[in-house]
Order: structure tokens, then sequence, then C-alpha cells
């Protein structure tokens, strides 16, 4: 019987196997952060371990560092002590690392694809469960916890149950003005936040193939959302052409060779999954969420769900609670709801592709009034490269915040935060309870739909802008705007 | 690491669904460079509340959880097991688990019983109508006993193995380590290394500043 990407990918990377035990698996790349790896290189230094490959590991700053200011002092001490630790087990043990300033610091699973690290068929780990956008590019991608970094640090292996594999077929083409956000919440409002449970999700079809990197990384990132361990998507030439060129890419005869090896990353045409989902492209709309958790989203045409209607007993409790948490009215319709704050950015919306289709929307308008908007780049390189294509005088005219690379206010460890009972449209991939901040509240929506929500003040799409007629929806994607003059 | 046979200490019920690890420990908590010393962090947000079970004295020397289904989703933050064992919780009984939370909780010597959703309803009702009732969790037997409520759960039994043996994960891999460097020796050249490092040209970054709020 013919295996499926990720089996193929487990497989060739598989140092011991035992009856009875997990496998014990080989791990490629490993990324590091200031956030969880502090107590992994204290375990190692009590034990007199040493990191075993440098030379698979690389760190960043990231979920602490302020978006604001990078050239003063951090200003939180806990922050800065997190950040200094990092610099100083950093140094101790010889691993390389971009710290905030540097043209490479950014956010994690940005800094690995970008510097042409993330490859198809690689392993890839990282104390961060959005580990899994490494997966756009084949590559089997997962997050771990502080005692499994501390493992891969002192081992470069992991002990591994395997995991039952999940196809998601997206049939048919997104319609025009939908994203690659779109798909991704369409999949967990139907599959739910535990459907993918113990599954790698593999994203296939039609849609999937037609989306950039950039795109895939999206959907690819909120694997974890649904439950999955890891979400992949086999490499294509889309992927190579993202990768050709790029700083650790191979070169020459290695290319050859490595794309010879990538082609065969697919999954067989006998090749048989636990479980398969399958959506149609053409019925999705732009998404958001009303929630507290990824699972509770409805298009944007929809309305807060009336709890009573709920059957299902734990659904009930559960929308009654986010419900009022979120402080919403059951029954209203999404695009009623006015919010306080728009967040761009984040491990899940924070790339070039992402700033160019809101700088579409945006481009030549105003914000509403009594909005704050935050546009915040996914690492230093994606701010240079979007202030080369003028994109950062695009949002500063439109009376957004142009900030530097982070994590910022997708989660509340920096100054980048929502008050107790603030609103936000956010492109990041959390809407629990306080994750960006403090009885904040917060609503999930593509890159399109928050800028579409800072010109009108309440949730909106492309639909609800005064656009001329005949516009074609389909122009506000990630390609660079048409004209660019600095 | 401990070894875990079996634990009794009082159950407390907490009737929710999808506890997520913001809620556990939120990311705040999160910029300690220790590994202990999260008690008071866990539920942070939760506990200002006077009526959250654990502020109710019945319960405020609880050792065993029992959550409803999807417990430990969300971030891979190890700090939630790390606060949940620092409070002194033992053991989290709930229908179904998070991945890497199960993962991380196993490294800490935390049990993450597995119990069907019917039968944690059976305990919820004994824990709630008599609170400060005992839970004994037989990690032997794969049971939990509450009272008259005696339910099997589930544990994987490589995790169970080595929470009743106290291994160590490190040490147990690196007694291989010779096949390690034997797949390390078939591994492709071509395959990226980040050392020595590689990139694009520095270039200055230019700080942005706050703007004033207007």
């Amino acid at each position: 019987m013919g295996r499926t990407l990720a089996e193929k990918v487990w497989d060739a990377h598989v140092v011991r196997h035992e009856d009875g035990a997990p496998d014990l698996l080989y791990i490629d790349l490993h990324l590091l952060h200031e956030v969880t790896s502090p107590q992994a290189f204290e375990g190692l230094r009590l034990a007199g371990r040493q990191v075993r490959r440098r030379d698979l590991t690389i760190a960043t700053e990231d979920h602490n560092t302020p978006t604001t200011d990078i050239d003063l002092p951090i200003a939180d001490a806990t922050s800065r002590t997190q950040i200094d630790t990092l610099r100083a087990n950093a140094a101790e043990f010889g691993v390389r690392l971009h710290c905030l300033g540097d043209a490479d610091q950014g956010i994690v699973h940005q800094v690995g694809p970008q510097l042409g690290l993330t490859q198809p068929g690689l392993t890839v780990v990282c104390g961060d469960s959005h580990t899994s956008t490494h997966g756009a590019f084949g590559a089997l991608a997962f997050g771990i916890g502080t005692s499994e970094v501390e493992h891969v640090l002192a081992t470069q292996t992991l002990p591994l149950a395997p995991f039952k594999t999940m196809a998601v077929e997206i049939t048919g083409a997104l319609p025009p003005g939908t994203c690659a956000k779109d798909v991704i919440l369409a999949v967990i409002a139907k599959i739910g936040t535990g459907g993918g449970q113990g599954h790698v999700i593999e994203y296939r079809g039609e849609a999937i193939r037609a989306l950039s990197v950039e795109g895939r990384m999206t959907v690819c990132n909120m694997s974890i959302e649904a439950g999955a361990r890891a979400g992949m998507i086999a490499p294509d030439e889309t992927t190579f052409a993202y990768l050709e060129g790029r700083p650790h890419a191979p070169t020459g005869a290695d290319w050859d060779a490595a794309v010879a090896y990538w082609r065969t990353l697919r999954t067989d045409d006998d090749a048989v999954f636990d479980t398969v989902v399958t959506i149609d492209a053409a019925g999705l709309e732009p998404y958001v969420t009303w929630g507290t958790n990824p699972g509770q989203g409805l298009p944007l045409s929809g309305s807060v769900p009336v709890p009573e209607n709920i059957a299902d007993d734990a659904a009930r409790v559960a929308a009654e609670r986010a419900v009022e948490y979120m402080g919403l009215v059951p029954g209203t319709p999404l695009r009623d709801i006015t919010v306080d704050t728009v967040f761009i950015g984040s491990c899940t919306n924070g790339r070039i592709e992402d700033l160019r289709a809101a700088a579409k929307v945006v481009k030549g308008r105003r914000k509403a009034d009594g909005v704050r908007v935050l546009v915040v780049p996914a690492s230093a390189r994606v701010r240079l490269q979007a202030e080369a294509e003028g994109l950062d005088r695009v949002f500063t005219d439109f009376g957004a915040e142009w900030r530097n690379a982070g994590c910022s206010m997708c989660l509340g460890m920096n100054p980048d935060q929502l008050a107790p009972g603030e609103r936000s449209a956010s492109t990041s991939n959390r809407n629990f309870e306080g994750r960006q901040g403090k009885g904040g509240r917060t609503h999930l929506v593509s890159p399109v739909v928050a800028a579409a929500t800072a010109v009108r003040g309440t949730l909106s799409s492309l639909a609800d802008l005064d656009l001329p007629v005949g516009t074609d929806l389909s122009e506000f994607d990630g390609s660079p705007l048409p004209t660019v003059t600095v | 690491m401990d070894t875990f046979t079996q634990h009794t200490g009082v159950g407390v019920p907490l009737r929710r669904s999808n506890v997520d690890t913001d809620q556990i420990i939120p990311a705040v908590y999160l910029k300690r460079v220790t590994r202990t010393g999260f008690e008071d962090t866990l539920f942070a947000a939760w506990r200002a509340d006077p009526s959250f079970v654990l502020n109710l004295s019945a319960y405020a020397n609880g050792s065993v959880l029992v959550a409803g289904p999807d417990f430990g989703t969300g971030s891979s933050r190890e700090h939630a097991v790390w606060a949940l064992h620092d409070y002194g919780f033992r053991v989290v009984v709930s229908p179904r688990f998070a991945d890497i939370f199960r993962g991380n909780a196993g490294k800490q010597g935390l049990l993450a019983a597995q119990v069907a959703a019917e039968d944690v309803e059976l305990l919820w009702k004994v824990l709630e109508t008599r609170p400060g009732t005992e839970v004994t969790v037989d990690l032997e037997a794969k049971t939990v006993r509450c009272d008259d409520v005696v339910v099997p759960f589930d544990v994987d039994d490589y995790t169970r193995w080595r929470l009743m043996e106290g291994l160590d994960d490190i040490s147990l891999t690196l007694q291989h380590e010779d096949e390690i460097a034997a797949f390390e020796a078939g591994r492709q050249s071509w395959r990226p290394r980040t050392l020595p490092a590689k990139h694009l040209p520095p270039q200055p970054i230019v700080s942005a500043r706050a703007v004033p709020v207007s």
C-alpha cells in the first residue's frame, strides 16, 4: 500500500524503532525563542550536557520584544530578563541568534522560511505550537514543550508515538475576495478545536495548489487550532520557486539533488488516510470568529449564535459563556459589531503578501474615527521589503501605526495588548479569553477583512466598501501594488 | 522524576470544556526563566472570581483536577503543566486532552488520565455534591475511584511505564547514541545547516515610535 506525505517524511527520520515504544525521530531543524528555552538550557547546564548539533539550531527573539523603541532598553524588567537569558544561553552554548535590531530578527516561523532553512521533507520543531507553519513546505513540523526542547538540544532526536493522518481536501477555486485565512477558519469551524487531535493534516485540492507559499503558511499555521499536531502541503513548483536563491537553499548540483528528492514528497495515489474531510471552496466567504475558541467562527454574513438554539449541551454552555465574555447580544449581525482595535500581523498573517493585500484595501482611505490600527510585520526583513514597496506610507497615510517586527498583539507578553473590554479584529490565530490582554475580546479575521474593518469601524469585507461597480475583487491579493514610488 | 503508582487527593470539579493553556497560565506569566514557583499563576484570571472552584475552601488542597473535554488546547507552553504541578495537582482527568499538553504532562510526572465523558459526569456529581471528597487514581490498575464510583482511564503504555519507573527521557535516548550517530552519517549533505550563517546583507532597522492616542 502507498504512503502519505507525512508517513514518507516520518519514515525517512526514524533512528530507532522498537515495538511497544515510540519511534526515535531525527530532527533536522530546531528553532528557539526566548520563552520556552530558558528552562531547557538550564536543564542542560545542570546535567553537564552540550547542544549536540549547533549547526541545526537557530534562535530569535519575538514573543517579548516591543514593536516600538527597539533602540532603547526593554522597559519591562521580566521581559528584559528573558531576552537577556536567551542571549547569555546562545553565547554560552554557541547557538546562532538573531537579536532585536538585526535584519533577520522576527517571528521564529518567518525567520526559518525567509532564510531558506525551512525546506521540504525536513523534520522541524520549536517550543511553539505554531511550528505547524513550516508544514507549508512539505516539512513535518510541530510544536514541542520545554522538556522536549531540552531533549532535542541534547540528542537532536525526539521519541514520538505515530500520528494518524487526515486529508483536508479543498475542492474547486476560492471565490474572489476570499483567501487562505478564510479557508482555515472554515476548516476549524467545520471540524472543531479537537477535530484534528492525534492527526497530521495534509491540505490538498485545487484551492490549496493555487495558494502562494505565504498563503499555505497561513493554512498550516492554524492546524494546531484544529487540535492537529501538524499540517502539511506537498511541495511543488510554487515551493521550489520560493526557495531558490534564499541564503540557505541548496545551490548547483545540490539544488538539483534536493529538487529531485522533493518531487518524491507527495502522497501516493493508493495511500489511505485515517480521516478525510472535504470542503467546497466555491462555498467559502470571508470568515470571522464570534466566540472564544477558533472553532467558533462563521461567515461574516452570519449573526452571533443564539445559545438556546444549540442542541448539544456542551456546545450550548460554551456558546453562552463565549457570548457573555465577548459582550455580544445573540442574533446581532456580525457586520454590526464595532471594534476598537485592528491588528494586522503575527505568524499567521504578518508576511509581505498579507501586508500588500491589506494595503490595497486601505490605499487612499482614512481609518474610521476612534479605531486604533497596528500593522506589525512578521520579521525585520518583511518590514524592509514592505518599506521598499512603499507599503509603510500607505498604512501611515491611512492612520495606522507602522511597527517593528515581533509577535506583538497576538499574545499578551509584550506592550501591545488590549485593555479589559477592548474589542479587536485581529489577523492572528487565537481568540481565547485574555489572549491579547486581560479582558480583551478578539475576532479572528483575514488581512483583507481586518483592513476593511479598519475603514468602517465594524466587522467588514470588501463587499461593504464603496468600491467602483465592476471592481475585480481578485485584485485584492498578495501581489505587489501596481504603483510603487517611494 | 518521582515514581508514580497511586495517588489519593481531593478532587476538584472543573465543569468547563476547551480549557486552553492561556486559561491555565496567561502569557504574561511566561516571562520567568525558572522552572518552579508557578503556583500563583494557575488559572490566574479565573481565580479573581471568588466563586471559582479553587477559591472554595473545600477544594483548596485539591490534587486531582476533573475537567471537561479538550483540556490543554492551544499553546505548547509547558508552563501550563508546571503551574498545575506547582499548585499541587498530580492528576488531570478529562475526556480528551490536546496532544502537546498530554506529552508535556508525562514529562513532568503529571498524569493526564483520559476518562469517558459520561464517567467524568459521574465524578463531577460526587465532587459537587460532597465537596472535599478524595479521589484515588491507580496507575497500575488504570482506575479512578471516588467514593462508590470506580471508572477506568486511558493512558498510553509507554507514558505509564515511564511514570511508574520515574524515568528521564534524555538518559533513555542517550543509551542509543551510537544509533543517532549512524543515522547522522547517512544524512544527505545538502540538508540545511544554520552554521556557518548565511543571510542577506545586514541593513539598519529604524525604530518605530508609538503614536500618542488622539
